[in-house]
């Protein structure tokens, strides 16, 4: 690397290391939301990480910065795979199933975005009642 | 898009490698490699978390999970389990001493809880080694605004107006160092880093130079440029390998950058800074002393005036600063003054690091607002004293500091009331004492350490210290008559009053606060000859307890004079005269049938 | 052997004074250098020294005398160093020191007859949470108990002959 040679190029260098470090300053990040992709076996089969893969992009497409996708277990639900749950600071945690890389792009649009749960894909709302 | 889809953070200071945190990180990555995830998952090596008793640590992000305690053979797990079935794992979580259950996040912890982090905010979070991540988290973004929006006298301004204070124990407003070293008119100046971290017990600046080294070198550099100083020393104890290394690459990365060097940035600023190795000697952390080791000659501090702002490094105008002032510098200028002023007291703002250690459970490096009391401190986020004993003292300043009893624990803290307590705030170190510690031994301790370093300049400090602590002595020894307290007294207020230096002129700090507070355990060992905590070997006698000895040897085996006797499975006995009080028979029973007297 | 380990450490001492561009204020770091050569710092180092810094043979000794880091005495094998700093001090690092006093048989500051260990105290290493700490050559001890003390020496007793064993080989 060259020596810098204005406050443009110091910035330049700085947003490419930013992106970088997203994964920690966005968990750190007070109105940080997460996202949980079930990523067992049965979820993997029923193609979760297409779905992943699909929310990762939608969130870069639309600039979405304070979400962090992590991937979890078996839900307990494999019927149902693949399962997402989504859990933020004022709405309690939801958890859809059936989510396909298409519904895991509107879950970031509709839930993520616009604050609208997406009723009929709604399997439950808490872990526990599963 | 790059596919990194986790960060592991593995705890990368002093503490956690001493706990074997790097073959921890081995282990790691083989098994990352083993298991084919090396271009989805980073391990990072960062500087000190602070939580140094529960070490090793990791943090795994995006999911933000905190393990404490974390071992060598628990990598294989953390991949297998965390990384590939993305199930937390429950035994190597923080367990919340209060019945809580099991803790998560770093922010659930109540060693975290009330804790503000800007000196520290970047250990812990960032790869200290590259340059890349400090940027990431605004590294040198303060630097870039003074030298194109500000003239040196508006940077001045902010940090006056902030009312940072130094760190390092004076609590001189920096600002105003800042000023009076600008208003010298000389070619050259200077710029020094203080980083010679003597105070036993004290480990904040080790820890922000090991886990943020750039946040030192981009205020030197706005320092530099605020006083027109274009060179910089750092000046550095030797027993700090690690955070020398970590300095010497930082340095070189921001050089390549050209962060440091000519012209920085296009703006015809030029600064760079040079390391200096300290060589075992406390008195190197006054300023004058340091300056005169940085000409490597004797540490031996001068009169002042004329002050360092004035005539200190090759007799040019020089700013003496300390790491944890420095490393609050940029977040000043990227938040405000203002931002600044609303943490912590009116006269104090902002925060400080206390280096919280001895008979504590929590031990480790905490950033609090100025003004919390020592109560949150200890009990909160230290989480009270280990084994459940009694709260005895707790030691602030190090050997220039003195002794808090429980009946101050509620005050709020800053530079003035710590002084009004007969202590000071020093450079943040906090040791707990519980009621196994004497402290006419405490006393006694600090004092050998001043005696031990100073430099023999000035004879109060030189001979006084020297026969205090030949007093103390004898007081531990039982040997002390009541005179000898009067004289403590009157010895250790001349020696303040007429030491050239700050070590000199705080040294018999320990020996007053401890006899201001603890009366009666003086007076127990002048007159009863007695130590009620059982720790001066000279006054104690070790004694078998007839019903409880089982007759098992064990005793009689260690005795190294040997002046123990009696039959196996029959009493045994220790004469008295024998006795050399060394404990080891104490330390060896599993019967509590060794009694200390 | 030694003549010439001696030898090429004070080419290597030369090189490193030779390196620095502004010698004013380096007799500490030269002083670092050249005990991390050699071991310790002797009269014909700090003759070599004055000559090469053009400084006064008795300033140099007046400033090894005053840093506790710098010994004019050969060392042991293996420095066995016990944290006396406040942390240590109040979970007990004294009764860690005297059980090594007692176990080499040799005071602070000595260095055992067959040169194996010297034992020396030290002001804190910064990890206060492991009080008590003893660190042997660079590898720290924590949480260290008087039990435990032998243990310790014998352990590094052993590494030492697996060592020597692989020169041997």
């Amino acid at each position: 690397m060259s020596r810098l040679k204005s406050l443009e190029e110091l910035e330049r260098i700085r947003q490419a290391a930013k992106d970088k470090l997203e994964i920690r300053t966005t968990a750190e990040s007070e109105d940080r939301i997460m996202i949980r992709v079930g990523m067992a076996t049965c979820g993997i089969a029923s193609g979760a990480r297409e779905t992943m893969q699909a929310i990762i992009d939608e969130l870069a497409k639309q600039n979405i910065t304070n979400v962090s996708v992590t991937q979890t277990g078996c839900m307990g639900s494999c019927a149902r795979e693949p399962i997402v749950e989504v859990i933020s600071k004022e709405i309690p945690s939801v958890i859809y199933g059936h989510v396909d890389a298409k519904r895991g792009r509107e879950i970031v649009t509709e839930h993520i975005k616009n604050g609208r749960l997406l009723q009929n894909a709604i399997i439950s709302n808490s872990f526990d009642k599963l | 898009m790059s596919n990194v889809r986790m960060h592991l953070l593995v705890c990368g200071g002093t503490g956690c490698t001493s706990s074997d945190s790097l073959k921890l990180l081995d282990h790691l990555n083989e098994s990352i490699k083993q298991h084919g995830l090396s271009e989805e998952v980073e391990v990072v090596v960062t500087g000190c978390f602070g939580f140094c008793e529960k070490g090793p640590i990791i943090k795994v992000y995006p999911d933000g999970v905190f393990y404490v305690s974390v071992k060598p053979e628990d990598a294989e797990d953390i991949v297998t389990e965390h990384i590939i079935k993305g199930r937390q794992i429950d035994r190597l979580l923080f367990t919340d001493p209060h019945g809580k259950g099991k803790l998560e996040g770093q922010k659930d912890l109540p060693f975290y809880k009330k804790q503000i982090r800007i000196a520290l905010r970047n250990c812990g979070f960032i790869d200290p080694e590259n340059i890349h991540e400090s940027l990431a988290a605004d590294g040198y973004k303060a630097l870039g605004k003074c030298l194109t929006e500000l003239t040196p006298d508006e940077v001045i301004d902010t940090v006056v107006q902030s009312g940072l204070r130094g760190r390092g124990g004076g609590g001189f407003p920096t600002g105003l160092k800042w000023k009076y070293t600008r208003k010298s008119k000389s070619k050259e100046k200077y710029i020094i880093c203080n980083a010679d971290e003597g105070d036993p017990g004290a480990f904040m600046d080790r820890s922000i130079l090991e886990g943020d080294p750039h946040s030192v070198l981009e205020a030197m550099a706005i320092a530099g440029y605020a006083i027109g100083a274009e060179h910089g020393y750092i000046y550095i104890r030797a027993e700090y390998p690690l955070a020398i290394h970590r300095l010497v690459v930082a340095i070189d990365q921001a050089r390549e950058l050209g962060l440091l060097g000519e012209d920085i940035l296009g703006t015809g600023f030029n600064f760079d800074i040079e390391l200096r190795y300290g060589a075992g000697a406390f008195v190197c952390g006054e300023e004058t002393a340091l300056i005169h080791s940085i000409e490597g000659d004797r540490g031996e501090p001068f009169t002042k005036p004329p002050f360092p702002a004035e005539s200190g490094v090759w007799n040019q105008p020089t700013c003496v600063n300390n790491v944890e002032t420095l490393a609050n510098i940029s977040p000043i200028f990227l938040k405000g003054a203002d931002w600044f002023r609303s943490i912590g007291t009116e006269k104090s703002p902002g925060t400080k690091v206390f280096a919280l250690a001895g008979k504590v459970n929590n031990v480790g490096l905490v950033e609090v607002p100025m003004g919390i009391t020592l109560r949150e401190v200890i009990f909160n986020i230290g989480g009270g004293i280990k084994n459940n004993k009694k709260f005895k003292a707790v030691q602030t300043g190090g050997p220039s500091g003195g002794c808090i009893t429980e009946e101050y624990l509620d005050i709020p803290i800053d530079y003035e009331t710590l002084g009004s307590i007969g202590s000071m705030m020093g450079s943040g170190g906090m040791i707990v004492m519980d009621e196994d510690n004497c402290m006419v031994d405490i006393a006694k301790f600090y004092l050998e350490f001043t005696v031990d370093e100073s430099c023999g300049k000035c004879t109060p400090c030189r001979i006084g210290n020297k026969r205090m602590f030949e007093i103390m002595v004898n007081i531990a020894k039982g040997k002390g008559t009541e005179q000898d307290l009067s004289d403590l007294r009157e010895l250790g207020e001349i020696i303040k009053d007429t030491s050239l230096c700050g070590l000199g002129q705080t040294a018999p700090n320990p020996v007053l606060s401890t006899m201001k507070y603890f009366q009666d355990e003086y007076r127990a060992h002048v007159i009863e000859k007695r130590c009620p905590a059982g720790v001066c070997q000279d006054l104690l006698i070790y004694h078998i307890l007839p019903d409880k000895c089982v007759g098992c040897t064990a005793c009689a085996r260690v005795c190294p004079v040997p002046c123990i006797s009696g039959e196996v499975k029959k009493v045994h006995e220790i004469d008295q005269e024998l006795c050399i009080k060394c404990g080891a028979c104490f330390a060896k029973c599993k019967f509590n049938a060794i009694e200390k007297r | 052997m030694a003549g010439k380990k001696i030898h090429g450490g004070y080419l290597e001492l030369q090189d490193y004074i030779d390196s620095i561009k502004d010698k004013r204020g380096a007799l500490i770091a030269v002083l670092h250098k050249a005990q991390h050569i050699f071991g310790y710092l002797s009269d014909e180092v700090i003759l070599f020294i004055s000559e090469k810094l053009d400084l006064p043979s008795s300033k140099i000794y007046g400033v090894i005398s005053f840093y506790s880091y710098f010994t004019t005495k050969p060392r042991g094998e293996n420095v066995v160093n016990v944290c006396l700093g406040t942390a240590c001090f109040v979970r007990g690092a004294d009764a860690i020191m005297k059980e090594f006093e007692r176990e080499l048989k040799i005071h602070t500051g000595e260095t055992t007859e067959d040169g194996k260990y010297t034992l020396s105290g030290l002001r804190c290493i910064g990890a206060c949470g492991l009080a008590p700490v003893v660190m042997i050559n660079d590898k720290v001890y924590g949480r260290v108990e008087v039990d435990q003390v032998k243990k310790i020496i014998d352990e590094n007793k052993s590494e030492i002959i697996t060592n020597m064993e692989e020169i041997n080989e």
